[in-house]
């Protein structure tokens, strides 16, 4: 049973990165916010099944935080967002997915070659995971570089704590208390203030496409 | 209860009287006639407390506010007194004027301007009672802070808000040096309690670090040269109470702060250090002076005086500190008596001619001295009480002024007992300095007066300026009561410094003065050098008034009225009277090496011609603007960087992050 969790654990990360891959991929603005949604599930329920296994119970309550924050609370403010600012249906033209791929391609593999020595240092169950989430915060951040509109940057922004969060959870079965509750909170305030630019940058410039940023630049 | 809790009363006082301010944000009639005079109570409250605590033993208390485990600790001691006293006695003044001065419709709401006032009053307060490094530099902080927002009350004007940030650059500047310096008198303990700093005993070298470190830091704010370009322009732009405070009360914290670090937190002192103080204090006092004698704007005159006299503080101490290096402590303790009196004088006479210039800008809307000029009659009171001032600013008996001068001077002659022959040449040239000093201060002064308050009005619309109201008269009469009386009593006065003396260097003059009675003032001996002001002022009155019954008596009987000669003119204005400009002209050109100054002159054909000159100072060429095109060359180097996309900023951070995980991998 344990060793089928164990394996279980594997499986979410697993899961984790094939979603932060898909994201990269993804054009529909929509189907971002599910893959997100998706990815929140994966992260709570791969934080759980850390705290069942090492029998740390404060897991549980941040499992429980992430699940309502990150599945539903966040995911629903989203929703209302693209909703009042009417691009629930956009489809963003990106830049050459192939070659944006085989990028996160070479992160995947630096980020599991950085991993290797600090993994071989932790106790956790969740080792091996290391270098998935590491993975999945660079792919996160790549997201955010090769994103024009305002709304996928967010999203990537909040896939990135993801990639942190699960790198806490596998390296050090998570982080004191009350860090994670500070984070959580960060995390919320973040995309209050982040809704708010976009209404700004929207009502500004008629679009929410932030290469028209570039005109602030005083010179 | 310790005299401390009384004060850290009327502390809270002062704060909750501005928190009232912001309830009642803008109601002008309660915040002037209410909050303002009940803030002059709470002065007169603290100057009497002060007072009471000036010979007492130090008193010490820790407060429960700051971050955990790091609460401000607090002392009254002598020092700390004699401060508090100059705060108290001061404002007590300056709050009566200010209550009669702020009015409807001008820039910051009568409300939030009572919140900064007595802010800036409580924090002053407190720097003066802070004994650990954390608690003075917040209570710096915060009076910087809440000076500022005074200062630019009328943000929208442009000047006025370059002032304002010019000011707080150089006091962040002058924060830094005062942190660091704290820094090396820790001596790396960890512990930043005075009484930590004091146990310390530093090596010569970095004694001298902190000692220079203080120097910088609480020169920036008490403005001695080269860091002096504040008090010029933010002094004009504030509002005349608020002048009257930062140059009477705020220059006085840095003297203060300087007191306490050289004398009381660094132990054994060098000479050289006294004669670092007396070469700065001297050209300080020599470039104030010679600028204020050249302006024309009559808020600027003052505040270039005030440069002057923070000269003269600094010399006055930097003597203290030669003589106490040698041993000599009785002459230390005269030199630092000379240099508290003055601290004394100057924040009364200031505030009374800072206070008197916000009378006459009320009533005439004018700054600019070519457009003011026969006032004397107009604004009676301003005027007799200005000339209080202007006395006591010059240095002449039997004011204020006259008696820290002389002091000053009297312990100069006993710099030939220096046992190093170098400097007992060297110091009594400086003396001279200070003579002259002296003497263009009275010259400037005597255009002030002259300019504002005698001759005929230069403009039409002066006709209507009209007097000062009761409570800024009642405010100036306060102020030039101080001047007359610390003129007149100066025995009883010092007897309130001689604490401060004993404390600082261990000796005092207060006994060989007192033994001589309280009419005769002799620092050393009488046969050597002695004044009694109220004999004086006796023997003035009498020869006056014989003068004016001998003149009525046999000149006016021979009166013939007959047409004045009009030397040729055929009609005369008031605006053929010497002007500012005029009668700064032979200054201009004494001192002109001084100057950086840009002439105009009219073409002889002119139909309307027009004479300009700028003075501007040659600090500004030589320091502050190469600096500041430094500082903006590098800003353009790194605004390369900026491309204004965020993706490219993302990429910056991103390639970091990478980089440095390579880093750490290898």
């Amino acid at each position: 049973m344990n060793t089928l969790l164990a394996q279980s654990i594997n499986l979410f990360a697993v899961v984790l990165l094939v979603l932060a891959f898909a994201m990269i991929a993804q054009r529909r603005i929509l189907t971002l916010i599910h893959l997100f949604t998706l990815q929140g599930a994966a992260l709570a329920a791969a934080t759980l099944i850390v705290g069942y296994l090492t029998g740390q119970h404060h897991l549980y309550f941040s499992g429980v935080l992430t699940f309502v924050l990150k599945v539903v609370l966040i995911p629903i403010l989203l929703h209302r967002v693209i909703d009042r600012l009417n691009v629930r249906w956009d489809v963003e033209t990106l830049f050459n997915i192939p070659t944006t791929m085989l990028i996160g391609i070479v992160l995947v593999i630096f980020a599991f070659n950085l991993a290797a020595p600090i993994a071989g240092l932790s106790a956790s169950v969740a080792r091996g995971t290391l270098g998935i989430a590491l993975a999945c915060v660079l792919l996160s951040f790549l997201m955010m570089i090769v994103r024009a509109k305002a709304v996928p940057q967010v999203i990537g922004f909040l896939s990135m704590e993801n990639g942190l969060f699960f790198a806490a959870t596998a390296a050090t079965s998570g982080m004191p208390m009350i860090v994670e509750l500070g984070i959580a909170f960060d995390v919320l305030v973040g995309i209050l203030i982040l809704g708010v630019f976009m209404f700004q940058i929207r009502e500004q410039f008629d679009s929410l496409d932030i290469r028209h940023l570039e005109k602030l630049k005083e010179d | 209860m310790l005299v401390l809790d009384w004060i850290l009363i009327v502390v809270a006082g002062w704060l909750a009287l501005g928190f009232a301010g912001i309830a009642a944000l803008r109601n002008t009639a309660f915040v002037a006639r209410v909050l303002f005079p009940a803030g002059a109570v709470l002065a007169a409250a603290l100057a009497g407390l002060a007072a009471a605590a000036l010979a007492g033993t130090p008193e010490t208390a820790v407060l429960a506010l700051g971050l955990p485990d790091l609460p401000f600790h607090l002392r009254l001691d002598g020092l700390s007194a004699f401060f508090l006293l100059v705060i108290g006695a001061t404002s007590v003044g300056i709050s009566v004027f200010a209550a009669g001065y702020f009015r409807h419709g001008e820039g910051t709401p009568p409300g939030l301007m009572c919140l900064e006032y007595h802010l800036f009053l409580a924090s002053m307060a407190m720097v003066v009672l802070a004994d650990d490094a954390y608690a003075f530099m917040v209570m710096w902080e915060t009076m910087a802070l809440s000076s500022f927002f005074l200062v630019t009350a009328n943000h929208r004007v442009p000047a006025i808000r370059e002032a304002g940030f010019l000011y707080l650059l150089i006091a962040h500047i002058g924060a830094i040096g005062i942190l660091l310096c704290f820094g090396v008198l820790q001596a790396n303990t960890g512990d930043y309690t005075f009484a930590n700093m004091r146990a310390q005993s530093l090596s010569p070298l970095w004694a001298s670090a902190a000692f220079l470190l203080a120097t910088l830091g609480f020169g920036a704010k008490a403005g001695i040269l080269p860091l002096h370009v504040w008090l010029p322009e933010a002094h004009p732009a504030a509002p005349s109470p608020v002048s009257a405070l930062m140059s009477a009360v705020m220059l006085k914290t840095a003297i203060y702060g300087l007191l306490r670090v050289s004398f009381d937190l660094l132990g054994a002192q060098q000479w050289w250090w006294g004669v670092l103080l007396l070469a700065v204090g001297l050209a300080t006092a020599l470039y104030g002076v010679v600028f204020s004698a050249v302006q024309t704007d009559m808020k600027r005159l003052l505040a270039y005086s005030s440069i002057e006299n923070i000269g003269l503080l600094f010399v006055g101490i930097g003597l203290g500190v030669l003589f106490n290096a040698y041993g000599m402590k009785a002459l230390s303790a005269l030199a630092l008596t000379a240099a508290l009196y003055h601290v004394l004088a100057h924040a009364f006479f200031k505030s009374l001619l800072f206070l008197a210039t916000g009378s006459v800008l009320h009533s005439t809307g004018e700054r600019s001295l070519g457009k003011l000029g026969g006032l004397m009659r107009r604004m009676p009171w301003v005027a007799w009480l200005s000339l209080v001032g202007v006395l006591a600013s010059s240095g002449l008996p039997p004011f204020s002024g006259f008696v820290s001068e002389w002091l000053l001077l009297q312990s100069f002659l006993f710099t030939t007992g220096l046992p190093d022959s170098f400097l007992n040449m060297m110091v009594p040239v400086l003396a001279a300095g200070i003579a002259l000093v002296a003497a263009l201060a009275g010259y400037t002064m005597v255009k002030f007066f002259g300019v504002i308050f005698l001759g005929q009005p230069r403009e039409p619309k002066l006709a209507d300026a009209h007097p000062a109201s009761p409570l800024e008269r009642a405010g100036l009469v306060w102020l030039g009561a101080g001047c007359v009386l610390l003129g007149l009593f100066p025995v009883a006065a010092i007897g309130l410094i001689d604490p401060v003396t004993q404390l600082l260097v261990g000796g005092g003059i207060a006994e060989t003065v007192r033994a001589n009675g309280w009419l005769l003032l002799s620092p050393s001996s009488p046969e050597r050098a002695s004044y009694s002001p109220l004999v004086f002022l006796l023997v003035v009155s009498v020869a006056v008034l014989l003068a004016v019954v001998l003149v009525r008596k046999f000149y006016h009987g021979r009166l013939r009225r007959a047409p004045a000669w009009d030397c040729g003119y055929p009609a005369q204005t008031a605006r053929m009277q010497d002007s500012a400009e005029g009668f700064g002209q032979p200054i201009r050109q004494i001192f002109e090496p001084f100057f950086r100054m840009r002439r105009e002159l009219p073409s002889p054909f002119d139909a309307k011609p027009h004479y300009r000159v700028t003075i501007e100072d040659h600090f500004w060429h030589w320091l502050y603007l190469p600096v500041a095109r430094l500082t903006a060359g590098i800003a353009r180097g790194v605004g390369r960087l900026q491309q204004g996309r965020i993706a490219i900023y993302l990429l910056y951070s991103f390639v970091t992050l990478m980089v440095l995980l390579l880093v750490v991998k290898s």
